[in-house]
């Protein structure tokens, strides 16, 4: 299979067609289930209903099962060890913010989003979520200028700072604001080594040592190993903010290729709400 | 402006003639003041001029005191006599209509007895140095019966207090005392201990017999309502002025107040006992704000913050309706200190060098408390900061905390550093800090009702280093000033705290001058250093937590990283070690 060459082929419009067909899926899986969630339901109740979503439609693996975080969670408040990003029975409450995470693969084919809102009314929330819109810009327009992703790191950082919220993302395995994403194939079985799937896993670790030796690195971070200009391929790519206890993100596919790059879909939840915000005021 | 006429008429009370004193237009709200021991009404004369111009003022001579007649035997001066007393002057100025109450010292204590018994005749109530006195009887046995440390140091410093109240129990001695002259001994000690002067009319001229025949207040009431308290409770909207310098009520009386009062206020001052003698202006102006908000009547921004912070409520947060000044507040430290005043309900002005910054915490503040201010300003320019403490005090009033944050970093060696370079450091991080000082300092005390100021020193401040020479100085000038203005302006109310942070992780680094390097090679410093205090990983938001922790509690000094904490001590107790670590070349 094409994995075995490279994570995927970002010229080929059938295969990309493939990749935004899963986003789409899990964004509408996102919508739907956000629509079920109402006050006192917990973590693991909205993560088992993606999971149920997403099986029923042809879904057979994960780069990693769905999380969901209510409340301070969204902002990784006193987070200290990875177990704690895990679905917990926090319950849902009225102006609670929440973030639904899921990367699921389908025949092959993976994608990996994020998707936030929130239950009632939230002005934190509102002002964080109208802000996280720049991001999607001034991310797309750094990786056009071909700068290195560290550089890009440095200027979300900046922006972070200017904005007077925290960076959030800084949280995640690896600090990462961004991972490579593709045609998770291989011998192993699908099974999950908790939340990660085993052949993402696998993927990933075969990734780290073939970018490695070429100077690269398959995870995208503010460190050495990404000082280098973008390399082409999908990226998943996860801002996430944070502002007294209230989080937001967005995450979705990035295309990049050796001269430009582009978003893989502009349909999506958060577009149209940004976009609806600005006509609005 | 000549205060109104004061108009004088008898009104019969029980058995007694009662001296009445009227002033201000009649079809204005009327205001009774009632006066304490060993006073008359004319305790009141500042106060009852400057409530005149706004109200009906009426004021009268307690039984026994002054003009009023004096009734022999202590069976005559008992609460009932005495409400039956106010009933009467009510009934005579101001029938069928709710009147504000006020009342100091016995006039207060007597002011409670009427605000429990007869609510329907007074739409609020002012009370200060008197408490109820079965409000006292209950919070002793509170104490008692709960005896922490803290609770029975509180019960025998209001013990002591009251020995006065001993004293008068005794027979005869009190009066003969009085009758020999004791009246001028007591006008002195009232202009050394509380700092009033004598003037015409108080301490009165009949002050002999008033103090002889007052005695019998205590006698009459005091152990009767310690001994066998009532459950006294008001609707009545009720302020509490709580002179916190007061030789004879503990400010710690009000505790608990709220439970018997639910609709209550607490305006603490830093005075004494005789706070409408010595503070007037305040006085009055908190009872003219107290009376219009119970009315619903028009309240500058000021006015209606003053009130919100002196509310008493189950979910208030503790600085709620206070003004909040935070210089250098578009980042780091500052913009997260402005932040955390607002998360307990502050209202804050945010200035900076940057105008977009400071707009962007005043627009963060608004998410997280009421909505900010921000400010444009250059802390080192004398006349921009004359501008700024003025535009503060007439777009938002007198600010209740000012945090003089704005500073500069500058690292190199001593020879490496022009006159410029110390100018400039100087201008900043000192002189801005003896400008936001000065110019709030000076309406702090004009209001005279307190406040905070916070200087943000470093802990480079007691930590020598041949890396830091200019920076170093100017911060540690800041914290010896801090320490100065401290000593001077605790007697005014005010406190002043100096914040020694250490290593924290915000801009600074990004922005410090690095003196004699290259540009390149200032370019790495400044990456090295960001990268070292990132490493740290000391966020400004826990200084901003101890910044608000050291205004609540009134901390002298607070060295916030444990590296700060260790030099401190070190610097203390080992200075030879800091300064062999001086040595260190660091930059």
């Amino acid at each position: 299979m094409s994995n075995k060459v490279a994570l995927a082929r970002v010229h080929d419009e059938a295969e990309l067609e493939r990749f935004r067909a899963v986003q789409r899926l899990c964004y509408r899986c996102a919508d739907e289930v956000a629509g079920t969630l109402e006050p006192g339901v917990t973590e693991r109740e909205a993560c088992r209903r993606m999971r149920r979503w997403l099986r029923e439609r042809g879904v057979d693996d994960w780069l990693h099962t769905p999380f969901a975080w209510f409340g301070d969670r969204s902002a990784f408040r006193g987070f200290k060890v990875p177990t704690q990003f895990l679905p917990s029975g926090t319950r849902l409450e009225e102006g609670m913010p929440y973030i639904l995470d899921m990367a699921p693969v389908k025949d092959g084919y993976s994608a990996d989003i994020g998707y936030g809102g929130v239950l009632g009314g939230n002005r934190i929330w509102e002002r964080l979520d109208a802000d996280l819109a720049a991001y999607r810009t001034l991310i797309l327009d750094l990786v056009r200028e071909r700068r290195t992703f560290a550089a890009i790191y440095a200027e979300v950082d900046a922006l972070i700072e200017r904005q007077g919220y925290q960076n959030r993302h800084s949280e995640y395995p690896g600090r990462v604001i961004g991972h490579q994403v593709g045609i998770i194939g291989g011998i192993l079985p699908k099974r999950v080594g908790f939340p990660f799937g085993v052949r993402f896993l696998q993927t990933i670790g075969r990734e780290l040592v073939k970018e490695r030796l070429e100077g690269r690195s398959p995870l995208w971070n503010g460190a050495a190993q990404s000082q280098h200009p973008p390399t082409p391929g999908l990226w998943a790519v996860e801002p996430h903010i944070g502002f007294r206890g209230v989080g937001v993100k967005f995450e979705e596919i990035l295309v990049v290729t050796e001269d430009g790059a582009h978003w893989l879909d502009d349909d999506l939840p958060h577009v149209h709400r940004w976009a609806r915000r600005e006509t609005t005021t | 402006m000549t205060p109104p006429p004061v108009s004088r008429r008898r009104v019969r009370g029980d058995g007694v003639d009662l001296a009445v004193y009227e002033q201000g237009d009649r079809s204005r709200p009327t205001v009774l003041l009632v006066h304490g021991y060993p006073d008359t009404h004319a305790v009141w004369d500042e106060v009852a001029g400057r409530l005149a111009e706004r109200f009906h003022v009426v004021r009268y001579d307690v039984r026994g005191a002054g003009a009023s007649s004096r009734p022999f035997g202590r069976k005559r001066y008992t609460f009932d006599y005495l409400m039956a007393d106010m009933a009467a002057v009510l009934d005579a100025t101001a029938p069928e209509r709710k009147v504000h109450l006020v009342g100091h010292d016995w006039g207060s204590i007597q002011a409670w007895e009427a605000a429990c018994t007869m609510p329907d005749r007074f739409a609020s109530f002012t009370s200060m140095s008197g408490p109820c006195l079965d409000h006292v009887a209950h919070w002793m046995r509170r104490n008692l019966a709960r005896p922490t440390p803290a609770n029975l140091r509180r019960a025998a410093g209001q013990g002591a207090r009251s020995w006065y109240i001993y004293f008068f129990q005794t027979p005869l001695l009190p009066e003969l005392l009085w009758r020999a002259g004791m009246a001028k001994p007591f006008t002195k000690a009232l202009e050394l201990g509380e700092g009033v002067p004598s003037r015409a009319g108080h301490p009165a001229r009949t002050m002999a017999r008033d103090a002889a025949a007052g005695v019998a207040l205590y006698r009459a009431n005091m152990l009767q309502r310690l001994r066998r308290p009532r459950d006294r409770r008001t609707d009545v909207p009720t302020q509490v002025i709580v002179p916190t310098k007061d030789l004879f009520v503990s400010p710690h009386l009000v505790g608990g107040l709220a439970g018997r009062v639910p609709n209550l206020s607490l305006r603490p001052i830093a005075a004494g006992h005789w706070v409408p003698r010595s503070h007037p202006d305040v006085v009055a102006r908190w009872i003219t704000e107290h009376i219009t908000g119970v009315r619903g009547g028009p309240l500058s921004a000021t006015e209606s913050r003053a009130l919100d912070r002196a509310r008493v409520a189950g979910d208030r947060r503790t600085f709620e309706g206070s003004l909040v000044v935070v210089t250098g507040a578009g980042s780091g430290i500052g913009r997260e200190t402005a932040l955390a005043f607002a998360e307990q309900g502050a209202e804050v002005v945010a200035a900076d060098l940057d105008l977009a910054t400071a707009q962007r915490t005043a627009e963060l503040a608004g998410l997280v408390g009421p909505p900010g201010h921000a400010f444009r300003v250059d802390v080192s320019d004398p006349a921009a900061m004359e501008d700024f403490a003025k535009s503060v005090m007439h777009e938002h009033g007198v600010p209740d905390v000012v945090v003089n944050n704005a500073g500069i970093g500058m690292a190199g060696a001593f020879l490496d550093h022009t006159a410029e370079d110390w100018q400039k450091v100087l201008d900043v991080n000192l002189w801005g800090v003896v400008h936001g000082s000065r110019l709030f300092a000076k309406q702090m005390v004009e209001r005279g009702q307190g406040g905070h100021i916070v200087n943000t020193a470093s802990a480079a401040a007691f930590t020598p280093s041949r890396t830091l020479p200019a920076y170093a100085t100017s911060k540690a000038a800041v914290l010896m000033l801090t320490e100065c203005l401290r000593a001077e302006l605790n007697g005014k109310g005010i406190g002043v705290s100096a914040i020694c942070p250490g290593i924290v992780n915000t801009n600074i680094t990004r922005t410090s001058r690095f003196v004699g390097q290259g540009q390149d090679e200032e370019a790495r410093s400044r990456r090295r250093a960001a990268r070292a205090y990132a490493r740290r990983n000391y966020g400004p938001e826990r200084v901003a937590e101890q910044i608000v922790t050291a205004v609540r509690t009134d901390r002298a000094v607070v060295p916030v990283t444990p590296e700060a904490r260790l030099s401190y001590l070190a610097s203390r107790a080992a200075p030879g070690v800091m300064r062999l670590l001086a040595k260190l070349d660091v930059g």
